[in-house]
């Protein structure tokens, strides 16, 4: 059975780390924080300017001049702070946030990732996204492996306008885990009840699998 | 020092037709709610508007689009807009989409003094298209110009009548270095206060930089995504 979203979220919490600053963009990213390990200490950066942000607030507590970056009603955690958004972005730029978690319409073979405009369809903006993928040290996308068609959104080279280049590290989708290599996607996990043959058809771009593939504990 | 203006009509009384305005705010987050509504009903139009998001249907900025008062947006993220899509796909509006950390740093770069910086994101895309690209310590950067506004519109929390502004929260957002970057600067604030009476040491823009700043009033502050959490959870 391929993954639903909450199990690609609680699949990309395990990559979190003790002391990591994590930017968890929106969509399936976003649930990412309800995962975060036992013992692990992560503080979430919401590039409109706040390190330190808390769960949603409790119904009547919402404050309409504290939201995060996909404008939803947040809180803060003890020890957060507010910032303007040139120091945030420069944060990021600088390298300061360990991890970026982001969804993606395509990666390619080679990090290449696109998920802000669809030519004459879908012109949203880019809003942080392209800041955010040429900065951080470490980026982790979380996508569907296929679109709605059925065609696979692991291509050996983006159809759509990009949003950033050679940046993608690793890829969570709901067939498996993979790393982004200088010789394409390499699947190390593969999602419970998921076959490797599944994996091969539904992967456009260069595929290799892990010696020591193993199936994806959740 | 008489920077204190009545109210948001004669704050923006002389914006004229075809001016370049920066407008705070992220999302509905800290716009300057007052004197969008000044700038509606004065009527002006051919504007170009730098603004991270464009407002929504019927509130912010999509008030000024809804009328037909922008020539030129300016923006990183246009997403919760029919009417500009709208425009924008007819023609109607020209669009200049940069990302997010390069505008607020375009911004603040012309609070600074500097022309233009080196900045890394964008490389490989269209967004890259005809700029000067320099490689730095390996890695590719593109020289972005700063902003040259004739107007900066801002919200704060707080502020004195030597202009000094405090901000709240994510309400500050783009507003710090917007009120920088303007020739001329305008700041709507919830509470207007009397000099002394903000901690120097936690004024977020020093007034040298603010020229006319009013109290507003009716602060609608509209929450685009109301998101809660159960009790019990």
């Amino acid at each position: 059975m391929a993954l639903n979203k909450e199990q690609i979220a609680k699949r990309i919490a395990q990559e979190l780390q003790d002391g990591f600053y994590v930017n968890l963009g929106i969509g399936i990213p976003t649930l990412v924080a309800n995962y975060i390990p036992e013992g692990v200490d992560v503080v979430l950066q919401s590039e409109n300017g706040l390190l330190g942000m808390g769960p949603f607030p409790l119904e009547g507590e919402e404050d309409p001049d504290l939201i995060n970056a996909g404008k939803q009603t947040i809180t803060t955690i003890p020890g957060s702070a507010f910032f303007d958004s040139a120091m945030s972005f420069g944060m990021i730029r600088a390298g300061k946030v360990h991890l970026t978690v982001l969804g993606a319409m395509e990666v390619s073979e080679n990090g290449d990732i696109a998920n802000w405009k669809i030519p004459k369809k879908m012109v949203k903006g880019m809003g942080g996204a392209m800041d955010l993928v040429a900065a951080a040290k470490n980026i982790i996308v979380a996508m569907q492996h296929t679109n709605p068609k059925g065609e696979s959104k692991l291509l050996p080279k983006c159809s759509l306008p990009l949003t950033g280049v050679g940046c993608v590290k690793k890829i969570v989708s709901d067939l498996g885990v993979f790393d982004v290599t200088p010789d394409g996607f390499v699947c190390i996990e593969y999602a419970p009840g998921v076959t490797i043959d599944e994996i091969k058809a539904k992967t456009a771009g260069k595929l290799t699998i892990a010696p020591d593939v193993k199936e994806m504990t959740l | 020092m008489r920077k204190v203006v009545a109210g948001a009509d004669e704050a923006v009384k002389d914006i004229p037709s075809g001016a370049t305005l920066m407008l705070g705010g992220f999302g509905l987050c800290g716009i300057p709610e007052n004197c969008i509504a000044a700038l509606v009903k004065s009527g002006v139009n051919n504007l170009t508007c730098i603004s991270n998001n464009a407002g929504v249907d019927g509130f912010g900025i999509g008030l000024l689009l809804e009328q037909k008062q922008v020539k030129k947006m300016i923006s990183s993220y246009v997403g919760e807009n029919a009417e500009f899509e709208r425009q924008l796909l007819s023609g109607e509006l020209e669009v200049e989409l940069v990302p997010q950390g390069t505008l607020a740093t375009r911004c603040m770069a012309s609070g600074y003094g500097m022309p233009a910086v080196y900045l890394l994101a964008g490389y490989g895309t269209e967004v890259a298209e005809g700029k000067e690209i320099r490689e730095f310590n390996g890695k590719q950067y593109l020289l972005e110009y700063a902003f040259d506004s004739d107007f900066a519109i801002v919200k704060a929390w707080k502020g004195d009548t030597m202009g000094n502004l405090v901000f709240k929260d994510t309400a500050r957002n783009f507003n710090p270095m917007m009120a920088m970057a303007g020739k001329i600067t305008i700041a709507e604030v919830e509470e207007l206060v009397q000099p002394g009476e903000l901690d120097p040491n936690n004024i977020h823009v020093p007034g040298i930089y603010v020229h006319r700043i009013f109290q507003g009033n009716d602060y609608e502050k509209r929450i685009e995504q109301r998101t809660v959490r159960k009790k019990s959870a």
